[in-house]
């Protein structure tokens, strides 16, 4: 019997229903609005009153309107054919809806059912297996995606039955397991799973590492992000979060990527859909868009949705994972989320915790950030979720509380300056202020010492340096004045100059620099330090200035010049005469 | 009149914004007049129905009459609306005829993602600051940020004027009654009346009927965009004032603010709002400019910093000491969508020379503040500030008109007169082809 209840109270999209039975925290509940079923899930309880968030606008409801109760969580429909899709923070799939506008109550299926699938079984009958074993395979775009034991099945079953090698769509019967009393239960190629639960079923989740590459000189060199690592990207507007967010997305090396546009522009969404069916994984030589799936709830969308948008995009990589894949989610922005709770929270008259957010915000994101991770799955083989959140911190302050709550929890700080930007020194990350703790881990350490090269942290740290010492050598020269410092003020200036024209910035609107694969970034960092490591001697500061500008110049065409080409050996030879 | 009509006579409670009064079988959002005044029904509690009274509950006494009319404010859209000066409600202030035409909700779904397509057609503006530097592309929404004192209603009508669209909307909240016959009569100069449509609430009506002006002028938009594929310009002023009315109801309506005295929604009520700015695949688009006034420069506060979370990008209006005039600040002004169009629509070179400028025009900015710590300049410092005031003058000025073209052709200019090739950074594939010899 499921529970039912009719509405008493509207403020917005927070609906008090009275219930007629029992109902869980988070449960989903339909509002039956003139024969429009309107979804929302249960945020607080209270006696026979619950308060639940509407996934639509509320527009017309009445008091009096009929609820249903549904007895689950908020699900997401897990299997082949979530790559490539377009989906709404709930799933839906936008592309199968015909009209322009958004219909309210109008849900779509998020796979394709008619669909066949060349499915391979792994599995034979009398193998033991528990939740999220392989029991077969089938091809999605290149990558091999793994049909698995359900991930709410507990304990040992026994394989019964698999289909035989063959096409079939997502709802056959691929095999039929027995559980421990001797039930029969099908498995098809489909499960569901609610999207605020973290997926198990792997043995052991350690530390990470390994780097995932992204291209990105100032990711990559200064601060690497590891695979199944954390990292986030606060900034004000206009610096760049979003150029930023879009290269780690065309560049990084993952199989699966997942965008969560949440509640963010419709526009940002739309160039991911223009360009990236256009683009070439580099990594792969495939179409981007066969390893991206989007989760768009742009910020015109209901507030309630744009939540529920990051835990959908985290559950689906949770599921790419548990397949041995590398994925990366990138959430932007995670600001928005959390303003989506205070919303409801200051519907719900809660007491409010710092600049009005709910007093678990910070909770609420750690909790999330540990979903993240590489994990050793129950065959030994490894999979991965690196997550990738942006921050939109008010007035570009980073002393409020989703900043300060993210800090906490993310293990990479890209910290976008304004002063930079509005240099137009883009990517706009800081290089004193951001970090990679991972540079710390003496696992990835000894990773970038056989990939890379030996004693390439060490050097990294020393760039560091540079850019440090350039700053203080600044910061006298504007007080003293060119004439009133040592010309080693000068140097140490320029030299933080060349760091910063030559590595930390980069073009992500040209061809060549905007991907800078990590054996070209050796190649560079070791060049400038080269540069950093010599003594100069100037008549002047203004010799001085000109000689640096005529390397930093030669440098920045080396950068847009193709790897190892005629006309960056041509840059190099020169540079390499200057410094001779 | 309807036959669904409800009267109630007996208001339990009264603020300044909103009344409420026991009532059943109300829906959200639904109008209702109390004591002949439009009101919205913005919370239901119990058999508890409070209403936001737009033009104010000065006078209402709790026996007023409260009717309620079972749906959301409308507007009757139609190829009338062409030409047409209206209230908050959607009722003529020109003096002419009612409008005929299908009655639409305002404030209505927002357009599937998946629907939209990228803009990619140019807005040329003559405005150097804005097209070499900012370029504004259709189906864009932007904001002008600027302090009270500067001109940017005249800087919004000269865009709206020489922008190549078919139709162009006003929504005014809280302008002033100088400020709408501004509007009116460079509408009327320029000959343009017949493509422009406007909604009206001046600072002499009451500020919570604002809120329904953008929501107006944005339903009469898509009328034109999606149902007619037309370009619409949206042009909005001041949001600022729209963004107090907010809170003037959130707060009398015993809401927790947060930043700035704020409502908590802040961010999600302007997105709905900028958010309808879009390019259909039909050729139809929606482009929002708007104006956020500033205090005192201050973009840190809760209204501007959400929007330009918001907004694809901003312009920034400054009075500039060096050339004398308001220009288009090149630090903080952005339009995110420039490139789309930057070096597609236009010459090859124009990102290029776009960057290099704004650059050699931050250390200009480095030398000046050394001249006034009292430090000598170097020779490049001074040709920086050489070329500094040029640019000013010659580019970044809202009163320059000249073509994109022009505009990077005197770009190269200055570059040629005060710097060599390298110092500006560029492609040498770019010098070699545009340095003025």
């Amino acid at each position: 019997m499921k529970t039912t209840g009719t509405v008493t109270g509207i403020v917005s999209n927070l609906v008090t229903v009275k219930v007629d039975g029992p109902v869980a925290e988070n449960e989903i509940c339909y509002i039956d609005l003139a024969g429009v079923k309107m979804m929302a899930e249960v945020i607080k309880v209270n006696g026979d009153l619950a308060q639940v968030q509407v996934f639509e606008s509320t527009r017309g409801l009445k008091g009096g309107d009929k609820v249903e109760f549904e007895g689950r969580m908020l699900e997401v429909t897990l299997g082949p054919g979530l790559l490539s899709g377009v989906y709404d923070g709930l799933q839906n799939d936008l592309t199968t809806m015909s009209d322009v506008f958004l219909k309210r109550g109008e849900y779509t299926d998020p796979l394709d059912r008619e669909k066949l699938w060349d499915f391979t079984p792994l599995a034979q009958p009398g193998d033991k297996v528990v939740a999220a074993d392989w029991l077969g395979e089938v091809k999605e775009g290149w990558l091999p995606h793994k049909i698995m034991v359900p991930f709410s099945f507990k304990g040992e079953y026994t394989v019964k039955e698999v289909k035989t090698a063959g096409q079939y769509n997502v709802d056959t019967v691929i095999a039929t397991l027995t559980g421990a009393e001797g039930e029969d239960v099908p498995v098809t190629m489909t499960q569901k799973w609610p999207v605020k639960v973290a997926i198990k079923g792997y043995r052991e989740k350690p530390r990470p590492n390994r780097i995932m590459e992204t291209g990105v000189r100032v990711i990559d060199t200064l601060n690497p992000i590891a695979e199944g690592g954390t990292g986030f990207i606060p900034g004000p507007f206009g610096c760049g979060k979003t150029v930023l967010q879009h290269a780690i997305a065309k560049q990084g090396d993952a199989d699966v990527i997942v965008m969560a546009a949440c509640g963010e522009r419709a526009n940002e969404v739309v160039e991911i859909f223009t360009e990236f069916p256009e683009l070439i994984d580099p990594h792969t030589g495939r179409h981007l868009m066969e390893r991206t799936t989007i989760i768009c709830n742009t910020s015109n969308m209901p507030v309630a949705a744009r939540e529920a948008s990051v835990y959908t995009a985290m559950t689906i990589c949770e599921y790419y994972r548990a397949m041995g894949l590398k994925c990366l989610l990138l959430a932007d922005s995670t600001s928005r989320w959390a303003q989506a709770l205070r919303e409801m929270s200051n519907r719900m008259e809660e007491l409010p915790g710092a600049d009005a957010f709910p007093v678990d915000l910070s909770s609420i994101i750690s909790n999330f950030y540990s979903r993240a991770g590489m994990v050793v799955l129950n065959n030994g083989q490894t999979g991965a979720v690196t997550f990738i959140g942006t921050v939109s911190p008010a007035g570009g302050n980073l002393k409020e509380p989703v900043t300060e709550s993210t800090k906490k929890a993310a293990r990479c700080f890209y910290a976008l300056e304004q002063n930079r930007a509005d240099q137009k020194r883009y990517p706009a990350v800081g290089p004193l202020e951001s970090y990679s703790k991972y540079l710390e881990y003496p696992e990835i350490i000894e990773y970038l010492d056989k990939t890379v090269e030996p004693g390439w942290v060490a050097k990294v740290l020393a760039a560091k340096n540079y850019v440090r010492r350039g700053k203080e050598a600044a910061e006298q020269i504007n007080i003293l004045g060119d004439d009133g410092v040592p010309m080693s003020y000068h140097i140490n200036f320029w030299k933080s100059e060349l760091i910063d024209f030559v590595i930390l910035q980069q073009d992500a609107f040209d061809p060549v620099d905007s991907l800078c694969p990590i054996e070209r970034q050796r190649f560079m960092l070791d060049l400038v330090l080269k540069i950093c490591e010599k003594d100069f001697e100037f008549e002047d500061f203004e010799a001085c200035r000109a000689f640096f500008k005529d390397l930093i110049n030669e440098l920045r065409q080396m950068n847009y010049a193709p790897w190892q080409s005629e006309k960056f050996q041509q840059y190099n030879d020169s540079v390499l005469k200057r410094i001779a | 009149m309807k036959a669904y009509q409800r009267v109630y006579t007996r208001l339990e409670g009264i603020t300044k914004a909103t009344v409420s009064l026991r009532a059943a079988g109300v829906s959200n959002d639904e109008l209702a007049v109390v004591a002949g005044r439009l009101a919205q029904v913005v919370r239901t509690k119990g058999d508890i129905v409070t209403l936001q009274v737009f033009s104010g509950t000065e006078g209402i006494p709790t026996d007023a009459e409260v009717v309620f009319l079972g749906e959301p404010p409308t507007l009757k859209v139609s190829d009338q609306l062409s030409g047409r000066f209206f209230d908050a409600y959607g009722h003529p202030i020109d003096g002419g005829p009612e409008i005929d035409g299908e009655e639409r909700q305002i404030g209505g779904p927002s357009v599937n993602p998946y629907k939209r397509r990228q803009p990619s057609q140019l807005i040329p503006t003559g405005i150097a600051g804005i097209d070499l530097n900012n370029t504004l592309v259709s189906g864009q929404k932007i904001p002008f940020f600027a302090d009270p004192d500067q001109p940017y209603n005249q800087v919004m009508a000269d865009v709206a004027l020489r922008a190549d669209v078919d139709k162009i909307i006003l929504g005014g909240m809280g302008l002033s009654n100088d400020d709408y016959l501004f509007f009116r009569h460079s509408f009327e100069a320029a000959g343009a009346l017949d493509k422009i449509i406007c909604f009206i609430n001046t600072t002499e009506n009451p500020p919570v009927e604002r809120l329904l002006i953008p929501d107006m002028a944005l339903t009469a938009a898509e009328y034109f965009a999606v149902d007619k594929n037309e370009k619409v310009l949206v042009l909005l002023t001041d949001m600022t004032l729209y963004a107090d009315a907010l809170s003037i109801v959130s707060n009398r309506m015993d809401q927790i603010p947060s930043k700035d005295s704020m409502p908590g929604s802040l961010y999600s009520d302007l997105a709905k709002i900028y958010e309808k700015a879009v390019q259909l695949p039909t050729d139809g688009s929606i482009t929002i400019i708007a104006v956020t006034t500033l205090n005192d420069g201050d973009i840190t506060h809760a209204i501007p910093d959400n929007t330009g979370y918001i907004t694809e990008g901003q312009l920034f209006l400054r009075a500039d000491s060096d050339s004398g005039k308001v220009i288009i600040d090149p630090f903080r002004s952005l339009s995110r969508l420039k490139q789309l169009v930057q070096g597609k629509k236009t010459r090859e070179d124009h990102s290029q020379v776009m960057n290099a400028s704004v650059r050699l025009y931050a250390d200009a900015q480095n030398a000046k503040t050394k001249l006034e710590n009292g430090f000598d300049l170097s020779d490049y410092d001074l040709r920086c500030l050489a070329y500094a005031k040029e640019y000013a003058t010659r580019l970044l000025a809202i009163d320059v008109n000249i073509s994109i073209t022009e505009m990077l052709d005197t770009a190269w200019e200055l570059f040629a007169k005060h710097f060599s090739p390298a110092e500006t950074g560029i492609k040498q594939a770019l010098v070699d082809k545009y340095w003025v010899k």
